[in-house]
């Protein structure tokens, strides 16, 4: 065989393979993890693991209830922020805004995606926090250190208007000019139209957008880990610290290794973290697929 | 004026109104970092590494952070190329349309796109474990060239999917074979796109923290082998952030702002490089 033949199908294969295995990494992490937290989940039962409140790793106990509680609350408080300001944005982007708007937005929007998470961290330090200390939590009458859900909540929505805005700006280009067209041409104002054709249309979409919006704020650590107060107490007000799981992963995993099942611990912490994720990851990419062949 | 209209102006009204809000965290985050960076900053910083008694306020810098963070960054950048830039022709040259590895490849970067870097710091630092690897400078790379992966491969894929397909058929009707056709006609015809893919990859690798912060370890020296630590600019941040020095939080300060006028070098450089590199480029 012809040489120049031969090195391509020699390069098909090798590539072939490298695409195999690229897209075998997710099973591999999630089998990794599983088997490093097995030991733990031999000897706790999974009920006890996630429910139960009481956290002392050097007593063998491992409750994971009050960090899931705080991962929650900070998703939930992030979640409430971001997901008005967000639609309402991107509906702005792609319904109103005039093109020199739209071209000018975009680019500091990427520019809001692509700030280092620590750097949103010190910024919760040195605005947020203070803000809540100061100023928020005096009003509702009560007493916060400021490192809180709500710090932590605020921060965090920050991180993932970009991911929002930007997949439901995808999703509204999904929907078809003609529909709107034939809604204006019935006498519906333009926001008519979006409120009960654009936005009905790409429902799915928008749900899909901030289903990986949340995902995101889920799974975030080091912003996280610097503003919302670490007290392992599952919290009861937006005012309260919270110590959400990846926050308890990233400020334990050094020691752990001189406590014994402490690491297992920990790497279940990883492995229901990323359970958590992939479901609402793949939910969320399965319905972009099916918003996106609509169009096709 | 009825009330169609109202509604109507309200709305428009808070739409501006959040695209303001959105917009105005953006300024705001720059600004802090910028009225609090800029005043801390000295030539030392940047030019030496820790002495002794730096985290109590002594002198020194974090040249250690930059240059641990710049190879980091560098290692792993070029560790996720060479297997994106393989996948991403694979899928887009060599995969039959509709082929059902090329969906699932694609998907499971979708999903992987989403896993928390927390999570390929821990895994990271299982495989380490395995392969009984300390925190290293090498550790480091591999958990970050993982966490860059996705990113990389679908701001590739997304360029490389652009290309119209009569490109390709020329090339072959001339006879290439699928390898060169790969290699000399899409790879050059998607040379923009793949140098913004690389971009985005390396800034995002520089600033992440939680997958180098078991993997990498910290140090206060230069790494100069890869099973050497190394300190990284984020952790530097996070660690100078944590003390109760004052001097201390303000090189915190410091660090930040630096870690930002990088971050800011590779968006606008991306951003020209789009423009100029299109020697090869066929309209």
């Amino acid at each position: 065989m012809n040489k120049r033949l031969l090195k391509d199908r020699f390069a098909g294969r090798f590539m072939l393979l490298l695409t195999i295995l690229s897209g075998l990494i997710v099973f591999v992490i999630a089998i990794g993890l599983y088997l490093r937290s097995r030991p733990i989940l031999g000897i706790k039962p999974l009920s006890e693991l996630l429910f139960s409140s009481s956290w002392h790793p050097l007593k063998k106990e491992f409750g994971f209830f009050p960090f899931i509680m705080g991962s929650v609350w900070v998703t939930g408080v992030a979640v409430v922020i971001a997901v008005p300001l967000c639609l309402l944005t991107a509906i702005y982007l792609s319904e109103y805004a005039p093109r020199f708007v739209r071209e000018w937005t975009k680019p500091l929007i990427d520019l809001l995606a692509g700030i280092p998470s620590v750097v949103y961290g010190v910024w919760g330090v040195l605005v947020i926090v203070p803000l809540i200390r100061n100023y928020i939590a005096p009003a509702f009458g009560s007493f916060s250190s400021g490192y809180s859900v709500l710090a932590g909540g605020i921060v965090l929505a920050i991180m993932v208007f970009p991911i929002i805005i930007h997949v439901s700006l995808e999703v509204f280009r999904t929907v078809p000019y003609e529909i709107r067209e034939a809604s204006l041409s019935l006498g519906a104002t333009r926001w008519q139209t979006i409120k009960h054709v654009v936005v009905r249309k790409a429902m799915p979409g928008i749900i899909a957008a901030v289903v990986l919006g949340l995902s995101r704020a889920f799974g975030e650590t080091m912003a996280v880990l610097m503003v919302a107060g670490n007290v392992a107490k599952a919290p009861t007000s937006v005012l309260d610290p919270a110590y959400p799981l990846p926050a308890l992963i990233a400020n334990n995993y050094g020691e752990m290794l001189s406590v014994p099942l402490y690491d297992s611990a920990l790497l279940l912490a990883c492995f229901i973290l990323l359970l958590v994720v992939l479901f609402f990851n793949i939910i969320a990419r399965l319905v972009l697929i099916r918003v996106e062949r609509a169009i096709q | 004026m009825d009330r169609r209209k109202i509604e109507e102006n309200l709305f428009k009204a808070l739409m501006i109104a959040s695209t303001l809000v959105i917009l105005l965290s953006l300024v705001l985050i720059l600004a802090t970092v910028i009225i609090k960076g800029l005043p801390a900053m000295d030539l030392a910083m940047v030019t030496q590494s820790p002495k002794g008694g730096f985290y109590l306020g002594k002198e020194g810098g974090i040249l250690n952070a930059i240059v641990g963070s710049l190879y980091l960054a560098t290692g792993a950048t070029l560790l996720a190329i060479l297997i994106s830039l393989p996948v991403v022709l694979y899928l887009n040259v060599y995969a039959k349309k509709g082929s059902r590895i090329a969906s699932f490849t694609r998907f499971s970067f979708d999903v992987l796109w989403g896993v928390p870097s927390i999570v390929y710091g821990a895994f990271g630092f299982t495989i380490m474990l395995f392969f009984g690897l300390r925190a290293s400078l090498l550790g480091g790379i591999i958990a970050v060239s993982l966490l860059i992966l996705p990113i990389m491969s679908r701001a590739m894929d997304e360029v490389i999917r652009m290309i119209p397909k009569e490109l390709l058929d020329a090339s072959y009707s001339l006879g290439a074979t699928k390898l060169e056709t790969a290699l000399k006609v899409v790879v050059r015809q998607a040379m923009p796109g793949i140098l913004t893919a690389v971009l985005i990859a390396f800034g995002r690798g520089i600033g992440d923290a939680a997958s180098v912060i078991f993997t990498a370890g910290f140090s206060d020296y230069i790494p100069y082998s890869l099973f050497r630590p190394a300190a990284t600019l984020p952790l530097a941040i996070f660690f100078q952030l944590g003390t109760p020095f004052p001097e201390v939080q303000e090189r915190a300060y410091a660090s930040a702002f630096i870690l930002t006028v990088i971050i800011l070098i590779i968006s606008i450089v991306s951003r020209v490089l789009v423009g100029r590199v299109t020697k090869h480029v066929i309209k």
